[in-house]
């Protein structure tokens, strides 16, 4: 989900800001927090200017993260925005991570979290303002201490000079004076044509230890007197311990005990060697419930028959029954993809240390808020006494941010059981088999043609669980039963076709499923295009040229079109075998197209080369842009061709990377990235990427080999 | 009792020989630089050098490695010196760079044994490192790089 899906797309600029402003406000009750630490005082010389940046008397400025670092490169971007108007030396920005703290909270959501490819679009104002501010209180120290008046005054890299008299202070000298000052009321900001910072090439900050082991995970966390935890879960969703036999398990060295758990058993060991060994050793009858004849296959006939009868409709113009019924043709089809699990390389975990009166967690998170909520309910503790501290993201996706915080709560019943710190620790199978899954999807799609081949009527039926039903964002998502994120991409297509149906079935299904990197739109972007590009040939059409006229009125995510086409060299001539496939498709309020070039041998998909074009409105750091493009694409080409989630008799069948594979070196293609000059305000990058590839790759599929690629991932079998 | 060095330090562990190296470096000695991604030997984030050779970790019991030679990241080099190193760095290759540790150490060991390495040889000795955040581009333009920068540091 955008930010803008969220409030609505014109409110959000409006919202954004104004929330944006209110917080200003009440950024500055010090103390920000509640004594565990954070921003205001880590160190005895470090003084903190507001919420986000501190200034040590070492002249280092540290920025603090309200959003995860997980690889989207946030924990470069904020301090670059901060620093845009703090204007310290560059070389001495450090990052921390925030404490939980309402000062923290995500602007549109309410809540600190990181996720819908929002950090930038949603920081773009505050963390400017940030710098801004404290960079005001700076100077005016500066001007208060030398008598002058603080307009006289200018700033280079961290230093204040009275231009005048040449007198300096240095950032760290005036610190601790500036903390002390009312923050200004009226904070005016650099016009964007006047940055040195944002919108340059700049290096991420977070490398060098990304390089050399130091770079700390919620895996590497270390505490005191720590256990480790692994936990035996029922082998069907919904499944509940009946009787366990722990005597073989608890004879395991090392293994301290075994304990039940809300969740199932945990085995709480020294270490995690012994903890896995004690599990294997765990003799557990379950009770599988009621989703114990789940099937993978049944699903799939299901899912199809309900899609041939309309759904809730999702958004209706026109008259489309009548527009098929006059149609000189028409076409339908029927488009799957399957549940996919995230596979963060870093398997969740968690580590908590919980006492009578506080609780401390160590973990990365997308979801500090609800985490800390949930985490407090199970320790009996008001949220104030639970701390989390966000360690990196060894990936995230979206399953790090779970509506039921379901590592995080686990991980304290855990500890309590323990009566110890605890580390709980999933395993790559745990991960694979422990669902939140992204749903899977089935499309039918019918399109009627004019006698000149072009589109008069699209119909788009979708089938497929609500992931929002049941979450705090409910209300927001759903309205008369549609979840606006089964339909995103779908109902919002930009295509203007005359006449328009999308309408949507939610089976209730008990398999857990949750947002996963692209949402709704890794499903509709591949089925509305691959269906796009089926339209175009039943009409004749080239389908570059067609989407180009159906986005008349779409100038920039046609401009962002023609970019890929001409790089892409639309039109020439390829080796033999080879296809070109081209898609578009707008998500997270960013414009995206993509062509891909692929061939099939003996059943062997190879993807050649991806050419992409972006317009995600005003960059921040080009470099990061281009890097989420790149790994947008690579997770779109695993779902395209590798992975798949399925069941049988209630169990997931897939376990570990050998039947769960991911794209690997020698399969990935070179990547062109192209951005598009804006000075729109800054949309989502880290998303939208992944939607355009598969549909890009399927339709080059049908270039190369007149082949319809219509369920993912692609497999030989389909292209025999 | 089993022992052996790591990045030059001899080290004793008192432990089930049995127990995954990479359980021992993480949990026994504390070095977290080398990580679990999978357990099977199918993602390479737990790749060390064993006596100049790149091996899985996560299924090399530490008995293997009796009065051997490890070398983890945090070996690699004091202080991000490594031609790696610095052609990641200078590339920006990582993102959430979970994986890097074990994509850097089984680099090392392609351009020890192979100091100009085609793109080709760059796949075959990469092809058991997964990034799921898709950075394969940068790292197979790192490796050229680093080997580039490791040529200027010979001819110097």
């Amino acid at each position: 989900m955008s930010a803008s899906a969220m409030v609505g797309r014109r409110d959000f600029i409006r919202t954004g800001a104004a929330i944006g402003g209110g917080l200003l406000v009440s950024l500055y009750a010090p103390p920000l927090l509640d004594g565990t630490g954070g921003a205001v005082a880590a160190e005895g010389k470090d003084f903190a200017v507001n919420a986000f940046v501190r200034i040590g008397a070492d002249e280092s400025v540290t920025v603090i993260a309200a959003h995860s670092e997980m690889g989207q490169g946030v924990y470069t971007s904020l301090p670059m925005l901060l620093n845009e108007e703090l204007q310290a030396d560059w070389s001495k920005i450090r990052v921390e991570a925030a404490p939980v703290d309402k000062a923290y909270n995500h602007p549109v959501f309410g809540m600190q979290m990181t996720g819908g490819s929002t950090t930038s679009p949603a920081e773009w104002e505050r963390y400017r303002k940030m710098g801004a501010t404290a960079r005001m209180m700076l100077v005016e120290a500066a001007a208060t201490k030398w008598g002058v008046d603080a307009a006289s005054c200018k700033v280079e890299k961290g230093v204040v000079i009275h231009t005048a008299t040449n007198k300096r202070a240095t950032y760290g000298s005036l610190a601790d004076a500036a903390a002390k000052l009312t923050p200004p009321a009226n904070v005016p900001l650099k016009n964007p044509k006047d940055f040195t910072l944002v919108g340059k090439p700049t290096r991420r900050l977070d490398t060098p230890s990304k390089t050399n082991g130091t770079a700390q995970f919620g895996l590497d966390v270390i505490v005191p007197g720590m256990l480790t935890a692994v936990v035996a879960r029922p082998p069907v969703f919904g499944g509940k311990v009946a009787k366990v036999d722990a005597r073989e398990a608890l004879k395991v060295p090392g293994v301290k005990a075994v304990e039940q758990v809300p969740s199932g058993v945990a085995v709480i060991a020294e270490h995690f060697w012994p903890a896995k060994l004690g599990r294997e050793k765990l003799k557990i009858d379950w009770d599988l419930g009621p989703n114990a004849g789940l099937s993978t296959e049944k699903m799939l006939r299901d899912f199809s028959e309900m899609s041939s009868k309309p759904g809730a409709i999702a958004k209706k113009s026109g008259d489309p029954d009548a527009a098929l019924k006059t149609a000189a043709k028409t076409i339908t089809a029927e488009y799957d993809v399957p549940y996919l699990a995230h596979a963060m390389m870093e398997p969740l975990n968690c580590v908590v240390d919980l006492r009578a009166d506080s609780c401390e967690i160590w973990t990365g998170t997308q979801f500090e808020t609800v985490d800390r909520a949930s985490a407090a309910q199970v320790a009996g503790l008001p949220p104030e006494k639970v701390q989390i501290h966000t360690t990196l993201l060894g990936g995230g996706f979206g399953r790090r941010a779970n509506p039921n915080s379901d590592f995080v709560v686990e991980a304290v019943h855990v500890a309590k059981a323990a009566k110890a710190p605890v580390k709980v620790v999933w395993t790559r199978e745990d991960d694979v088999r422990g669902g939140w899954y992204r749903p899977m999807w089935h499309d039918r799609f019918a399109a009627g043609l004019d006698a000149n081949g072009d589109p008069i009527a699209w119909t788009h039926t979708i089938v497929g669980q609500s992931i929002m039903q049941g979450t705090l964002f409910e209300a927001f998502t759903i309205k008369d039963g549609i979840d606006s994120t089964s339909v995103e991409g779908a109902a919002d297509v930009l295509y203007g076709f005359p006449n328009l149906q999308v309408d949507l079935h939610t089976p209730k299904i008990g398999v857990p499923v949750q947002w996963w990197r692209s949402v709704g739109h890794s499903h509709t972007g591949f089925s509305v295009e691959a269906f796009f590009d089926e339209v175009a040939h039943a009409g004749g059409k080239d389908p570059y040229e067609l989407r180009k006229k159906l986005l008349a009125n779409q100038p920039r995510m046609r401009a962002v079109l023609e970019l890929a086409a001409q790089k892409a060299n639309w039109g020439s001539k390829l080796p033999p075998g080879v296809g070109r496939g081209i898609a578009t498709h707008f998500s997270f309020d960013s414009y995206v197209a993509q062509v891909v070039e692929a061939s099939v041998e003996k059943g062997a998909v190879k993807v050649h080369r991806v050419v992409c074009a972006v317009d995600c409105g005003l960059v921040i750091n080009p470099d990061t842009v281009r890097a989420q493009m790149e790994g947008g694409i690579i997770f779109g080409l695993t779902a395209a061709l590798k992975t798949e989630i399925t069941l049988k008799d209630g169990r997931v069948e897939q376990s570990n990377f050998h039947d769960y594979q991911m794209l690997r070196m020698f399969e990935s293609p070179e990547i062109e990235v192209h951005i598009v000059p804006s000075t729109e305000s800054p949309t989502g990058v880290g998303e939208p990427g992944v939607p355009p590839v598969a549909p890009a790759l399927a339709n080059a599929i049908f270039a190369a080999t007149g082949k319809r690629v219509r369920r993912l991932p692609i497999r030989g079998s389909d292209l025999a | 009792m089993t022992s052996f060095q790591v990045n030059g330090k001899p080290v004793q562990v008192d432990v089930d020989p049995t127990t995954p190296l990479l359980w021992v470096l993480r949990d026994s000695l504390e070095m977290t630089g080398t990580k679990f991604g999978c357990g099977m030997a199918l993602c390479g984030a737990c790749t060390v050098h064993l006596d100049g050779k790149a091996i899985r970790s996560c299924v090399a019991p530490v008995s293997r490695v009796e009065g051997k030679r490890v070398t983890t990241i945090e070996g690699l080099s004091a202080n991000l010196t490594h031609p790696l190193q610095r052609a990641w760095i200078e590339l920006d290759v990582p993102q959430c760079g979970y994986c890097q540790s074990g994509q850097i150490m089984s680099a090392a060991i392609l351009l020890a044994e192979n100091p100009k390495p085609t793109d080709k040889d760059i796949d075959e000795a990469m092809g058991g490192n997964i990034c799921r955040c898709g950075t394969y581009q940068r790292i197979r333009k790192a490796i050229h790089k680093a080997a580039e920068l490791a040529s200027e540091g010979r001819t110097k």
